[in-house]
């Protein structure tokens, strides 16, 4: 499998194009006689060449959301555009799409939780299958087919009916059926939910691969926080309908309070005793090259306890938080939380009480928990 | 009666049995297979979805299913006479066969056809496929199995529809039990017209079942 050196987060800036934008989209559902919203005005901007994750429970409208984008579900008002196509206003009426919009959406890649693979049809059939829809003649869906097989690691499995292939190999064989008519964008409808956690990783490397190689944008939702944490560039918080907060992963990581930041790199512990300071730093991508907790330490010469981290360290760099105690108040640290901020690194100071709060809470769950 | 006697008979009623069945079975594939699958795409939800047409469809078919075929063999007598020219005789039977059979079949199609797995019909979607792609590249490659076996049963139900026709002056085995084994008495003769139906589907389903297993196979294990 032909693979994109070391995978890279690339620090995407606020202002590049945007490939699929939904703007004041809600979707209302009609179920005996109630109306249930399952997407409540939502704006969504993927930018080119990103892996944008959507997060959220079951039933928070994430999978209303991405059958939206290619208006497998037409939403009730608001608008989708993707590769600067009005989707929506290609839409038709009834519930068979028109020509104008079937075009789109062979432009528009998407995968399945559960593959969708056409159990009559050998493998290379299904990736075929996209191919006839386009019209592409026998022979070139033929070439094309074995060539999008050999992108997704399996060259030997042509022949082969899915009824054959494991859960891993069912996906990439969606993967790359989804890739058959050149798309710019893919759509990922929780493709790893049924997979086990080893080929969840290779399927998301595997995206991630093609991400790098193609310059495909890759729009996913799921419910696995280690999902977004592993490939996604941006990241975007569903409840209920809406969507709570959006960003790059570095944006998400610098806004003080952010739920997903605090999900994606939980952070927990307390003071050891008084007199301690106790500081979460975060790493946010561009700057943290350098290993300033053991330059701290020997600049100042004071000892660090680390209380807890969430760290990745992807291509070099540190992204995540750390939580540390210095010793003395707050007072005393004024230069080394100086000395850190210098390095362009976040530092928040835990405030005594939320640390007490947090072990409180901590200690509630742990007791709630040991009387399960 | 010897078996010398028999034998014409019971060939003549088996060639006649076949034509009527195997012609029928046809008129009643390429009748009940579109009823069937529209009765899928116009459901609710459906891709054609069109509440009307289901609901005059499936009224439609369920009164086709309700009538007892002895009575719908009459009171086809006038379409029948209409399209062949004559009501009597193996080539006019297949006028009412086919019209008995279209509702039933139709009914085994939609069942064949719904049991295919949403998540497929949601791919054609997005790779941009339209209604013939769905129907002709997804829904009947996938029912096929089951639709194999709605035929074998449907040939089988006709065998016995035919049998039925023979009261009303179509030909075939059924017509030759009536005439010679019931009404002449001749128990040895309606022994042997017997044995070659039970002969004749025991057939048909064995070779169903295994087209049937043969497709089922391909796919699900090595």
């Amino acid at each position: 499998m032909p693979r994109a050196g070391t995978p890279l987060r690339r620090a995407l800036d606020s202002d590049g194009i945007p490939v699929i934008t939904t703007s004041g989209l809600t979707k209302v559902y009609q179920s005996r006689g109630r109306e249930v919203t399952a997407l409540d005005g939502v704006d969504l901007h993927v930018r080119e060449g990103e892996v944008y994750g959507v997060i959220g429970q079951s039933g928070a409208g994430k999978s209303s959301l991405i059958r939206c984008v290619n208006l497998l579900e037409r939403p009730t008002t608001g608008t989708v555009t993707v590769d600067g196509v009005d989707l929506t206003a290609l839409a038709g009426r009834g519930r068979r799409a028109g020509k104008e919009l079937r075009e789109a959406r062979s432009r528009i890649g998407m995968v399945f939780q559960h593959f969708n693979l056409l159990s009559s049809r050998t493998v290379q059939g299904n990736i075929e299958l996209p191919l006839e829809i386009l019209g592409v003649s026998g022979r070139e869906r033929s070439r094309k087919a074995l060539e999008l097989l050999d992108l997704v690691g399996l060259s030997d499995k042509a022949k082969a009916y899915p009824g054959q292939l494991s859960g891993g190999q069912k996906q990439r064989v969606g993967i790359a059926r989804a890739l058959a008519g050149d798309p710019k964008v893919l759509l990922s409808d929780e493709a790893t939910s049924a997979l086990d956690p080893e080929t969840t990783r290779s399927i998301l490397q595997l995206l991630r691969d093609l991400n790098q190689q193609l310059g495909l944008t890759v729009l996913l939702i799921t419910h696995e926080m280690d999902v977004v944490k592993t490939v996604c560039d941006s990241a975007a918080l569903m409840k209920r309908g809406r969507i709570i907060e959006s960003g790059t992963v570095s944006e998400l990581l610098a806004t003080p309070g952010s739920e997903l930041a605090g999900e994606l790199f939980p952070v927990s512990g307390a003071a050891t005793g008084p007199d301690r300071t106790v500081v979460d730093v975060t790493f946010h991508g561009e700057a943290a090259t350098q290993p300033v907790v053991s330059q701290l330490a020997r600049t100042y010469n004071i000892d660090i306890s680390i209380l807890g981290a969430a760290m990745d360290t992807v291509a070099g760099r540190q992204i995540g938080r750390m939580r540390i105690e210095l010793p003395g108040r707050y007072e005393d640290n004024v230069v080394p939380v100086g000395f850190l901020r210098e390095q362009g690194l976040q530092v928040d100071v835990v405030e005594e009480e939320d640390a007490a709060a947090a072990l409180e809470n901590e200690l509630a769950v742990l007791v709630e928990d040991g009387a399960k | 009666m010897t078996w010398s006697e028999m034998q014409p008979l019971l060939t003549q009623g088996t060639y006649d049995t076949l034509y009527m069945v195997l012609w029928s079975t046809l008129a009643t594939v390429a009748g009940g297979l579109p009823i069937g699958i529209l009765l899928v795409l116009t459901d609710t939800g459906g891709l054609l979805q069109n509440r009307p047409l289901n609901k005059v469809l499936g009224v439609i078919v369920n009164i086709g299913r309700s009538l007892p075929f002895i009575i719908l063999l009459i009171a086809l007598i006038p379409v029948t006479t209409a399209v062949v020219g004559t009501f009597i005789g193996p080539t006019a039977m297949i006028v009412p066969l086919a019209i008995g059979a279209i509702p039933f079949f139709a009914r085994l199609v939609e069942t064949a056809v719904r049991e295919v797995d949403h998540g497929l019909v949601e791919a054609v979607e997005s790779m941009g496929g339209g209604v013939p792609t769905l129907v002709g590249k997804v829904l009947l490659p996938q029912a096929l199995p089951s639709l194999v076996a709605a035929v074998t049963t449907t040939l089988i139900t006709l065998i016995g529809y035919s049998a039925m026709a023979g009261a009303v002056g179509g030909e075939g085995l059924g017509s030759k039990a009536i005439t010679y084994g019931f009404q002449r008495f001749e128990t040895g003769f309606m022994l042997a017209t017997v044995v070659v139906l039970i002969a004749i589907v025991t057939v048909i389903q064995l070779i169903g079942d295994g087209v049937v297993r043969l497709l089922a196979r391909r796919g699900r294990t090595a």
